[in-house]
């Protein structure tokens, strides 16, 4: 079986700057977004207590509301969590309450309506906690960028460590915008998703840059677009197989993984979508309006190591 | 051109060997167990125990599929969870025929189900609490409170000295961790820095104030200062670990984390509200004296049957000596401040080393003056419960607040002694600044998902690429099991723990780790569709494809190392699955995968074609 046989190479450099336009007015909506609507954090970054109550059959959400304010709570948002038997409570940090005395009073309220109430998961993060974990999580987004620049601009040239951060963190705020957008909740497996995704779509740049790399020393009397155009065009196949791969996983996870891997397998989806697009459309005109050119590539390398490395 | 030396067949060999013999406890599961532990710290749990277990059970007709003795404590195994219930009420009833007053922690467990040769040498992966259920917490210890408490017990001890050498000050005060002291005029003050410096040398001392106001500022050095927030967190892990003794969890975490944080992990406990007020419990010591009057044959005997002289209380000494204990109160752990092993100066004998505070001190000297030759009872007292510690004789007048406990101890003994009158209580306050329940029906459901969505995603993927690349889909699928063999047997056997995360990542590696075989198989086709002979292509696809591959593989790992770094719980759960799995993946769909090709492809001298799917042009 073979899907591409592609014989001739699609002039992609040609339509350049059209791509790019693209992906600036789909970033500035992304950063439109979460500016406006921001991120919908999670407990685990907020501080904050959520329960998860499961019941014997269907359960009215506004009976449980009723129930709650009957008993003086506030601020709470309740909502089903996978099924109609299921439900998820969010609780706001309050100074000078514990969280043991609270999911207890709450399960307690609970159970006097419906006795098959199970409290199937509580998760309380303080202040402190919370701050800390938001913290790390930008700071693991930075050094992951500098590691990934500095390795490029090692192995490669500094041009492609910088193109491929921009497409690739293009990525991630695109990915944020879209949680932003829908206010999905942004828990810490999302963080862990955006940070895999981050790694995975650099992959693409890589390949591309690798074949970039490789053009320039068999096709001497190319041009520079005539190069890219043929990189992108002869890895076309292993980047849409590859990327089908590892989205029939990452939907396997979507459909069977239930409401707890939902939104890591979502924005994993996204991530490997724009990863796609990113690398090709963004990552090779970028290297090219940086000014990439053969000797940047085909000369001995030792003096440029040492630059990079400094 | 595609052979490889005999020496790397055999690694792989070995190497697939050691994958299957480490993933298969994975696949026996568990049985349900029931685990003896000792509830207390002075009881050990050895052979003698392990025979009454074993008799208990055969008096009920119970027929344990295994029943051993391990580091701290017993593990039967049972056929069916029934029979564990049945079990554990015979094995409590049995070792704790005072249900008030247990000495040994029975719980249920769960033990892997293989074979006894296999766990004495793999076991399977080790499951996080949001698969098997259970309770975590993070803990805060209030480092400020246990500094203060230092700075307030030497504040007392500046006082004593100062009172003792008779230097005449304007008042003594902690501020802070700073303690204040005034004096009236500068020649006392020298005299008492002379005193400080040379008693205390743990406090750094300054000048402050003039004319008739003078003042001298102590301060605890730094590196005093980190010695006590060490104390500190030690101690409160040991308190920790007593109590959760009692709450009867099979196996229990308790670590330190960061410099001022515990992380508690109770697998299989529900109840946290419990769980809560055991942990933030307080124990105390309290030293009284032996009623010497009373301690004849005939009043031990009547206060074993139940009748306690008037003002006393019946205790058993740790060798099961009866005592009878006056309920007067000297001392409270209160004013204890450290408590080391060590030994004694003169006879070489173990002992314990207690260190009592300024007001402790001059009681215990009051009382040891009155008492030599008397014997004095230090005990442990927990929800209302007091037990023994130690019973030592007075020798002589003890003073300066050092007391040495020795005489008929081992030095495992006098380890343990010192250890429980440190852990007594808790040496700062904590507070829970992290906490996560899961139910065990939701652990299962976590178990169930993850695995579906793997093995789904898996086969879809596996059939997809064996029907794209024919007999090279085939070697890149059975790659990618050696990959996921390899990666559960490195799970398995360094004991990381599996967490529902880490499921997930176990299928985003295996859906990122065919990305290295997709461009092996790519390059391979587009060198044949080139004109090259089978063999070169072949040869030029995996040379070639090698250094993408090992690029696109570092700087995925980079992102996956700041994740270990920097994440926390779920987060590092993931990570750690996701670097394990790109470091077996390399191996694997490089290696593994070649090695297959060579041997299909390899041998032959002339090859026609080979099996890769389309590479026509038409």
């Amino acid at each position: 079986m073979e899907f591409f046989k592609i014989r001739r190479d699609i002039p992609f450099m040609r339509h350049a700057l059209a791509f790019n336009v693209v992906s600036l007015v789909t970033f500035l909506f992304a950063v439109f977004f979460l500016a406006t609507k921001g991120l919908n954090f999670s407990i685990e970054f907020t501080g904050g207590t959520v329960m998860e109550i499961n019941y014997e059959h269907a359960v009215e959400v506004d009976k449980i509301r009723k129930a709650l304010d009957a008993g003086g709570y506030h601020d709470y948002s309740v909502q089903n969590f996978g099924s109609s038997r299921d439900v998820l409570i969010r609780m706001p940090l309050k100074p000078g309450q514990n969280s043991a005395e609270l999911s207890k009073a709450v399960m307690e309220r609970l159970s006097a309506d419906d006795k098959t109430a199970k409290l199937q998961r509580v998760e309380f993060v303080g202040p402190q906690v919370g701050r800390e974990l938001a913290e790390n999580g930008a700071l693991a987004l930075l050094i992951t960028s500098i590691c990934i620049v500095g390795y490029l601009a090692l192995r490669f040239e500094w041009k492609f460590g910088v193109a491929a951060i921009i497409a690739n963190l293009h990525d991630v705020v695109i990915i944020l915008g879209f949680f932003a957008f829908f206010q999905w909740e942004f828990s810490l497996p999302v963080l862990a998703a955006v940070l895999a995704v981050l790694g995975y779509s650099v992959n693409e740049s890589v390949v591309i840059a690798d074949r970039i790399r490789e053009n320039f020393r068999k096709m001497r009397k190319a041009s520079v677009t005539e190069i890219i155009d043929n990189a992108i065009t002869r890895t076309t196949s292993r980047t849409i197989i590859t990327h089908g791969c590892t989205q029939m996983m990452v939907t396997s996870m979507l459909v069977f993984g239930g409401p707890a891997l939902h939104y890591f397998a979502l924005a994993l989806t996204i991530g490997i979508c724009f990863g796609i697009y990113s690398s090709v459309l963004v990552m090779a005109p970028l290297v090219r309006w940086l000014g990439i050119r053969p000797d940047d590539m085909m000369r001995p390398p030792r003096k440029e190591k040492e630059e990079a490395v400094v | 051109m595609n052979r490889y030396p005999l020496w790397v067949y055999v690694t792989i060999a070995v190497a697939l060997a050691l994958g299957l013999l480490y993933t298969l406890p994975n696949f026996f599961g568990e049985a349900p167990a029931v685990q003896v532990s000792a509830a207390r710290a002075t009881l050990k749990v050895d052979n003698a125990v392990l025979g009454r277990v074993e008799e208990t059970l055969k008096k009920a007709g119970i027929q344990p599929t295994g029943l051993f003795l391990d580091l701290a404590s017993i593990k039967v195994r049972l056929a069916d969870t029934d029979t564990q219930l049945k079990a554990k009420d015979l094995i409590d009833r049995g070792l704790n025929p005072d249900p008030a007053n247990p000495s040994y922690t029975v719980a249920l467990n769960l033990l892997p189900n293989s074979p006894r040769w296999l766990s004495a040498v793999a076991l399977p992966m080790y499951l996080g609490l949001d698969l098997r259920g259970g309770v975590h917490f993070l803990l805060q210890v209030d480092m400020p409170a246990a500094l203060a408490k230092r700075a307030e017990s030497f504040a007392g001890d500046v006082r004593s000295q100062l009172r003792d050498k008779n230097v005449r000050h304007a008042g003594i005060a902690r501020e802070v961790n700073n303690i204040v002291i005034r004096f009236r005029d500068a020649e006392t003050r020298e005299k008492a820095r002379a005193i400080i410096a040379e008693q205390l040398p743990d406090l750094q001392l300054a000048d402050a104030g003039s004319g008739n106001e003078l003042r001298l500022v102590a301060s605890i050095r730094p590196e005093a200062q980190k010695r006590t927030q060490e104390l500190a967190l030690k101690q409160n892990i040991q308190t920790l670990h007593n109590r959760i003794n009692e709450l009867g969890v099979a196996e229990p975490v308790i670590q330190q984390q960061g410099s001022d944080r515990v992380v508690v992990q109770l697998p299989g406990v529900q109840d946290t509200a419990k769980a809560k007020e055991i942990l933030g419990r307080t124990a105390t010591l309290e030293v009284r004296m032996v009623d010497e009057d009373n301690m004849n044959a005939a009043a031990l005997a009547a206060a074993q049957a139940g009748q306690v002289p008037f003002g006393d209380e019946f205790y058993v000494e740790r060798n099961g000596q009866p005592l009878l204990v006056r309920k007067q109160v000297v001392l409270t752990g209160d004013r204890l401040t450290d408590a080391q092993p060590g030994f004694d100066n003169q006879t070489q004998e173990p002992a314990v080393h207690l260190t009592l505070d300024a007001t402790g001190a001059r009681i215990f000297k009051e009382v040891t003056r009155e008492s030599v030759g008397k014997r004095m009872a230090i005990l442990l007292i927990e929800k209302g419960r007091g037990e023994v510690v130690t019973a030592p004789v007075i020798r002589s007048e003890i003073g300066g607040g050092r007391v040495q406990i020795s005489g008929r101890m081992t030095t495992v003994e006098a380890h343990d002694t010192a250890l429980l009158l440190r852990a007594g209580a808790l040496a700062a306050p904590m507070e829970i600044v992290e906490e996560r329940t899961v139910g065990p029906s939701l652990g299962a459901e976590n178990i169930k998902k993850g695995f579906d969505s793997t093995i789904y995603g898996f086969t879809a993927l596996s059939l997809f690429i064996i029907v794209y690349y024919s007999l090279f889909g085939v070697f890149s699928t059975l790659a990618l099991c050696a990959n996921l063999l390899f990666l559960i047997a490195l799970l398995s056997m360094l004991q990381a723990t599996l967490t529902l995360p880490g499921i997930a990542a176990i299928a985003l590696t295996l859906g990122m780790a065919i990305d290295a075989n997709v461009l092996i198989n790519e390059r391979v086709r587009e060198e044949l569709r080139s004109g090259v002979t089978p063999q070169a292509a072949i040869h030029a696809g995996y040379e070639r494809a090698f250094g993408t591959i090992l690029d696109s593989n570092v700087t995925t790992l980079i992102a996956g190392l700041a994740l270990l770094l920097f994440g926390s719980g779920p987060v590092r759960g993931f990570a750690v699955v996701h670097c394990l799995g790109i470091l077996t993946s390399i191996f694997s769909s490089v290696v593994v995968s070649r090695s297959m090709v060579n041997l299909a492809y390899g041998t032959r001298r002339k090859l026609e074609g080979v099996a890769i799917g389309n590479t026509s042009w038409k």
